[in-house]
């Protein structure tokens, strides 16, 4: 463990803080992402219609997509905070970028209740007729009960 | 913090000195990548708003289940995990040339720099052979207006819409479709067919066996804005790969000429390995939007 004190540039003041614990934590990392990454994967080859294991729709298909999401949030922070080092940098300059990215809250929020809005909106023409049972879009030529 | 380290005469923001305590280039990395996070964030957002607003899109298994030399395989996620993984470990070498460097080991920097480079264009080269797949891979739909044709996966047609439309509708579209298409049909599952000679009629006779039988797929089209999106994004994602392998090559070889040393510090390879990792991160969210879920 050599304790390096060269300043990367005059700019700096104090010499990096470099914990040379370093490639132990590198693998630790590398194990949990690819741990994580093979349960994501669990669980998406879980709903795929050729295992058909759980329903996408189900409340349990909905748990899994939460869960992959949330997981994904977790490899995003193990990748940010310590691959590229966020997690060993002045708090301040931290707060620039959490604070900032925090904004994809909002951002991720509106635009898929937008979505979510429209469609209904589509579905029941503004809301002066009932949406259909079908899910599906039918191609007019297969829709038996279609007026020639 | 350690304020005794500081000379009592530093003057914080008053120019010539970093408030953050890292350098001026490597803080504006980290603004460029937050504002390419925004980037990418805006696409990738569109895309889910877009899909939120359709009562169907496309089933992501029936679409991405090839993998290469697996010819009529079906693996869903297979190979998309292996590009994932490809991407981790690349990632894990890069972070191990930037801890070289903190210690000043040239040889060290240049071999994990040369797995880095070798891991991105792995990467590349998988996508590109994805790509190409959807590209040329043509599927049997029955339009909307009762026309069967043949569509490849482009940023304009989608063939992924209803797995299996009913015998019947497309029996009933046969006599209408082109020789040339009801011969591709047939050949796809009877490649000693001679079609030299046939009419329609012997044509869409032939067809109509195999329809009934139920070995010629016949599916519908899907939202056309599937292929867009997925190509766009992708596409995007797969640029920013190409162009961090690009400085990677510029990283090795500066290395390789011994110019870090003579500056008597390895910073370039962090600011390059930030660019790359956060390449890798954007593809967590390309995989999870476009695979996964």
């Amino acid at each position: 463990m050599s304790s390096h004190s060269t300043v990367p540039s005059p700019e700096i003041t104090l010499a990096p803080k470099h914990d040379n614990s370093g490639v132990k934590r590198i693998w630790q990392v590398f194990t949990l992402l690819s741990i994580v990454t093979i349960v994501e994967l669990v669980m998406g080859y879980a709903m795929t219609k050729q295992a058909g294991w759980v329903d996408k729709s189900s409340a349990l298909g909905m748990f899994f997509v939460g869960a992959i999401c949330i997981l994904s949030v977790a490899k995003a922070y193990y990748i940010v905070g310590v691959f590229m080092h966020l997690g060993g940098e002045l708090k301040n300059f931290r707060l620039t970028i959490v604070t900032t990215l925090a904004l994809f809250i909002w951002f991720i929020a509106a635009f898929l209740m937008d979505g979510n809005s429209w469609k209904n909106l589509k579905n029941t023409n503004a809301g002066s007729r009932e949406a259909p049972k079908t899910e599906n879009a039918i191609p007019a030529v297969l829709d038996k009960n279609a007026k020639p | 913090m350690s304020a005794t380290t500081i000379t009592s005469n530093t003057k914080w923001w008053n120019g010539g000195r970093s408030p953050f305590d890292i350098s001026y280039g490597k803080v504006m990395m980290w603004y460029f990548l937050m504002s390419d996070a925004f980037t990418f964030g805006a696409f990738i957002i569109s895309y889910a708003t877009l899909r939120f607003s359709m009562n169907s899109w496309v089933d992501a298994n029936q679409v991405f289940n090839a993998f290469p030399g697996l010819h009529g395989a079906d693996l869903p996620l297979a190979f998309v995990s292996l590009m994932t993984f490809i991407l981790i470990f690349s990632s894990v070498t890069m972070v191990l040339a930037v801890h070289e460097g903190h210690n000043m080991n040239k040889k060290g920097v240049e071999k994990y720099m040369l797995w880095t480079i070798l891991g991105g264009a792995a990467f590349l080269g998988c996508q590109a052979w994805e790509w190409t797949h959807l590209l040329t891979g043509e599927h049997f739909i029955l339009s909307k207006e009762g026309v069967l044709t043949a569509l490849n996966t482009t940023p304009s047609h989608n063939p992924w819409g209803i797995d299996h439309v009913d015998k019947a509708a497309v029996i009933g579209a046969l006599p209408k479709a082109s020789p040339e298409l009801l011969t591709a049909m047939i050949h796809e599952h009877n490649h000693a067919f001679n079609a030299q000679g046939l009419g329609t009629a012997q044509l869409v006779e032939e067809a109509t066996k195999l329809v009934n039988a139920g070995t010629v797929h016949v599916g519908s089209q899907g939202p056309p804005a599937f292929g867009s999106y997925f190509f766009g994004i992708t596409g995007f994602h797969g640029f920013h790969v190409f162009s961090g392998v690009v400085i990677n090559v510029i990283m090795y070889l500066k290395t390789k000429l011994g110019h870090f040393d003579q500056r008597g510090h390895y910073e370039m390879i962090e600011k390059a390995g930030l660019y790359w990792h956060f390449v890798d991160l954007v593809w967590v969210f390309v995989f999870l939007c476009f695979y996964l879920v």
